[in-house]
């Protein structure tokens, strides 16, 4: 290196950054395993408010729903956009397209949200789980038809051609060629499409409907928080964290032979 | 392939999508449009008949520097980022190659966990009897806690937090675009370091800077969670405006406007960091 | 070549163009059964548009294709007996070498041990039997490119269309592989159709080569002819090194030419017949570098197309020396290859005043 000084002075503002990042995280982590559950001191190492989480009935089945919402919408979008991706890549490159799958990527929550609300009102659909599943769909679709494109940006499409030339017909290159060679970029965007619908909140508690029986996990983390913080949250947080991160780091292995 | 094959292989990959989102995004977006010139009904319905009263109010001075408040927000975190982010991304991205992609990973790692949590965590921080206000008092830096949360600062921290990774993200990706040999030619014609960044690198890295500010401002303007829960419940940002219109105060042809006049000024932000971008791509063509 | 070889593939008049462009311009062409076919030309010049049309992915906008007199222009590239080698190799990167070349088989239906069979001979015949069980991008560049012939070959093709096939290899490998595809073509005898921008490999390769200028055949003939007889200035440019004199036709008898060049005098020629050309009209004559003969000797000596002039530079090759020579009112120096062994290489330095002569029928007389 060149400019040792430099560098060294970046190198520690860069694990600054990754304290800054990280710190609340672990500060999370460690509070989770104290007995007392309260931030002011360390009382001891204990797994109670895990054992407590496992017996809260609301978080249970708040965790259930999620699962199925998430499931579901993941299974919708991935199949939906993954179809989405391979027909624009085959068109021109258009504005109007492209500002349709770019929307529901950076369109603010809250405005989804309150728009698929007054929709669902106006057209007496009665809300409920069904409700935030075509709902997460939207910006899911949106999230895999990205990273499926961004695979299909990264392969020679004259093998689609070469299977042609070989005697195959169009579907059979779909099935034989095509699908195999993009389906790490499938499976990543599914992957990254369930972990966005999990922790989705927003959107959720907006199209849910009242009661209780369609509150999902960010929903009850969300009161959880809200109306009376129990030590139990930093067990759900951690558990959070981990499976989240467990799901990413997947992803992105996943997505690490676009260019074998 | 014959033209009504073709056609009908479009229609089966792009139907379903472009329906799906025509459906559950275009429309719903249609219908909160068509709400914003209505007015409110007196139950919290809709009453069919056209104003412009709803816009008209959101420039009344409370909404207005609600706005203003929001957006002030919004740019103080993107400048944040952009201060803190560059020198990360900078470093990553004319590190190692093979260090590169984990470092980014390490960093964009936390972007991907619930947002929720990860507000929840600077609660659990800044706090009166949080762990910030203790280790100082501990120190004997202060003798009575500072009031770190539910204000601007709490508000700050925390969509800085929240979207820093992806300011690093965007200028990571601008910087390790550049051809390092561009700066190995400007040290090599007698620019100092710091001449080579002010005069090369930042200049070339504009599109990844104005990419990463405008996402930055984008997703704060329009945040609702962190000034929720970090702002202590009083109304200080757009975000919570409109969540207030639709759940409490049952005025959703005014949250409608509300709505709009957000999603017109980041519309205005993204053409301009688009046109912004397209100029300097077509400036670095002609070069 | 052997005359009255049966017509493989007829393209009668095609024309294919993208927009304002025009790839492929009203371009008819035969190409004949069993031989080596080149189709050779710049970037852009419409070759590889006309390769694609023959493999069925392009439609010409007129004009037909006949693949044994049969018209297969409407015929989807999945039901042409053609194959087609492409450029990236486009081998399947999710499948190993031995499903890759099994892949056309398996199309038609060929299953079993037949199939197990005709993969293993494909695979010796590119000598690759140890590699059938390896993913493509564990291979080097030269076996991928085999792995291509022999997913193309194993299916017999009628006509193997190969588009710049030795472009992704160095410079070695490519004399070598340059063997081996004629080995290959000759061993199956199949029809090869190259695509190449590389005069050098079409010379090498090709049993006759079409150069294609703008979407149009430029000329169309055997290597010898093009190197030798080049039809136009464009063809002798792009066809190995040629030094080219701007002057006026000053005389034309008995198969003799004289032109006359401005500062150099007159020049001669023998040719052939000069259809179009008119006395006093303006020509270019040609000769390549290697038919200049130097000497070193005073100025000013008589001869025909003896030339004086200064060398202002000389470039090693190895075995060759390139020497560029002024000569007076010239714009570009005169171009003259020997052999490094030649006795007057020392007295070719920089500055030196040489003689330069050619014998008149080893120059061209080009109208266009």
């Amino acid at each position: 290196m060149r400019h040792p000084i430099e560098r060294r002075l970046l190198a520690g503002h860069l694990g600054l950054v990754y304290l800054f990042l990280y710190g609340p995280i672990l500060v999370l982590i460690v509070l989770s395993f104290n007995k007392s559950g309260l931030p002011t001191a360390w009382t001891g190492f204990s797994l109670e408010w895990y054992g407590r989480m496992l017996r809260n009935q609301a978080i249970l089945s708040s965790v259930g729903n999620t699962l199925i919402v998430a499931s579901v919408s993941t299974l919708i979008a991935t199949s939906i956009g993954t179809l989405l991706a391979l027909g624009i890549d085959r068109l021109r490159p258009s504005a109007l397209l492209e500002g349709i799958v770019f929307v529901p990527m950076i369109i603010p929550d809250i405005v989804l949200a309150i728009a698929l609300l007054s929709f669902f009102t106006l057209l007496n659909v009665t809300l409920g789980l069904h409700s935030i599943i075509l709902s997460h769909a939207v910006f899911n679709i949106a999230f895999v038809c990205a990273v499926v494109r961004t695979r299909l940006r990264h392969f020679d499409k004259s093998i689609i051609e070469a299977s042609i030339d070989l005697g195959a017909s169009e579907f059979r290159t779909f099935r034989r060629i095509t699908l195999p060679v993009i389906f790490p970029g499938v499976l990543a965007g599914a992957l990254l499409a369930f972990t966005l619908s999990v922790d989705e909140f927003i959107i959720a508690y907006f199209t849910s409907g009242a009661g209780s029986a369609s509150t999902t996990f960010p929903m009850q983390i969300y009161a959880m928080i809200r109306f009376g913080v129990t030590p139990e949250i930093n067990a759900v947080a951690t558990f959070v964290l981990g499976f989240s991160f467990l799901l990413i780091l997947l992803s992105q292995r996943l997505n690490r032979g676009v260019t074998p | 392939m014959t033209k009504t094959g073709e056609l009908v292989q479009r229609l089966v990959l792009l139907g379903p999508g472009l329906g799906w989102l025509a459906l559950f995004l275009v429309v719903p977006c249609g219908v909160i449009f068509a709400y914003s010139f209505f007015l409110r009904g007196i139950y919290g319905g809709i009453d069919y008949v056209f104003t412009l009263e709803n816009y008209a109010r959101a420039f009344d001075p409370l909404y207005l520097s609600i706005f203003l408040n929001s957006a002030k927000i919004a740019a103080l975190t993107t400048a944040l980022a952009l201060l803190v982010g560059y020198p990360a991304a900078y470093l990553i991205a004319t590190g190692p190659r093979h260090r590169q992609v984990p470092l980014l990973i390490l960093v964009m790692l936390p972007f991907w966990s619930n947002y929720l949590i990860r507000t929840y965590a600077w609660i659990v921080l800044l706090n009166r009897e949080g762990l910030i206000n203790r280790a100082l008092v501990d120190i004997g830096l202060i003798e009575t806690p500072l009031p770190l949360l539910y204000n601007e600062f709490a508000i700050v921290t925390g969509l800085l937090y929240g979207y820093l990774p992806f300011m690093v993200l965007a200028l990571y990706s601008s910087i390790s675009r550049l051809n390092p040999e561009i700066r190995e030619a400007s040290a090599d014609l007698g620019a100092p370091g710091w001449r080579t960044f002010l005069r090369v690198t930042l200049p070339l890295t504009l599109p990844g800077i104005a990419a990463g500010s405008v996402f930055v401002f984008v997703l704060s303007i329009g945040n609702f969670i962190t000034p929720d829960l970090l702002g202590g419940g009083r109304t200080v940002m757009v975000g919570n405006l409109i969540y207030d219109q639709f759940l409490s105060a049952r005025d959703w042809p005014f949250g409608a406007s509300l709505a709009f006049l957000l999603i017109g000024l980041m519309m205005l932000l993204l053409f301009a960091q688009a046109w912004a971008v397209n100029r300097a791509q077509g400036e670095r063509a002609r070069a | 070549m052997t005359a009255g070889a049966k017509t493989l593939v007829e393209i009668a008049g095609a024309t294919k163009r993208f927009g304002p462009v025009t790839a492929v311009d009203v371009l008819s062409l035969d190409i004949r059964e069993n031989e080596f076919f080149a189709l050779l030309g710049p970037s852009g010049c419409g070759k590889t548009t006309l390769l694609r049309m023959i493999a069925g992915f392009e439609q010409p906008d007129v004009g037909r294709i006949l693949l044994d007199g049969r018209d297969i222009t409407a015929v989807r590239p999945n039901r042409r007996p053609i194959n087609m080698m492409f450029q990236s190799y486009a081998l399947f990167p999710h499948l190993s070498v031995y499903d890759n070349i099994a892949y056309g088989l398996e199309m038609e239906g060929v299953r079993g041990a037949a199939l197990k069979q005709r993969v293993d001979e494909a695979l010796a015949m590119v000598r690759l039997e140890e590699f059938g069980r390896r993913r493509p991008h564990l291979l080097s560049g030269g076996q991928r490119q085999r792995v291509a012939l022999a997913r193309a070959l194993i299916k017999r093709p009628r006509l193997l269309l190969l588009d710049e096939p030795l472009a992704a290899l160095d410079k070695k490998l490519r004399g070598q592989m340059q063997l081996e595809l004629k080995r290959l073509q000759h061993d199956t005898g199949i029809t090869f159709l190259v695509v190449t921008h590389d005069q050098e490999e079409a010379l090498a390769m090709a049993d006759r080569i079409a150069l294609l200028e703008a979407g149009k055949i430029a000329q169309l003939g055997s290597p010898r002819a093009l190197y030798e007889r080049p039809a136009s200035r464009f063809v002798a440019d792009f066809i190995g090194v040629m030094n080219f004199f701007e002057g006026r036709l000053a005389a034309l008898a008995g198969g003799r030419a004289e032109i006359e060049v401005d500062g150099l005098g007159r020049l001669w020629a023998e040719t052939e017949d000069l259809d179009g050309a008119a006395v006093g009209g303006p020509v270019t004559l040609a000769v390549r570098p290697e038919r200049v003969r130097l000497s070193v000797a005073p100025a000013g000596a008589a001869g025909q197309n003896a030339l004086s002039g200064t060398v202002v530079g000389v470039a090693y090759l190895g075995q060759d020396l390139i020497v560029h020579i002024g000569l007076p009112g010239q714009p570009a120096p005169l171009v003259a290859r020997l052999g490094s062994g030649s006795h007057i290489a020392d007295d070719l330095v920089e500055g030196a005043a040489v003689r330069c002569d050619w014998p008149p029928n080893d120059s061209r007389i080009l109208l266009v």
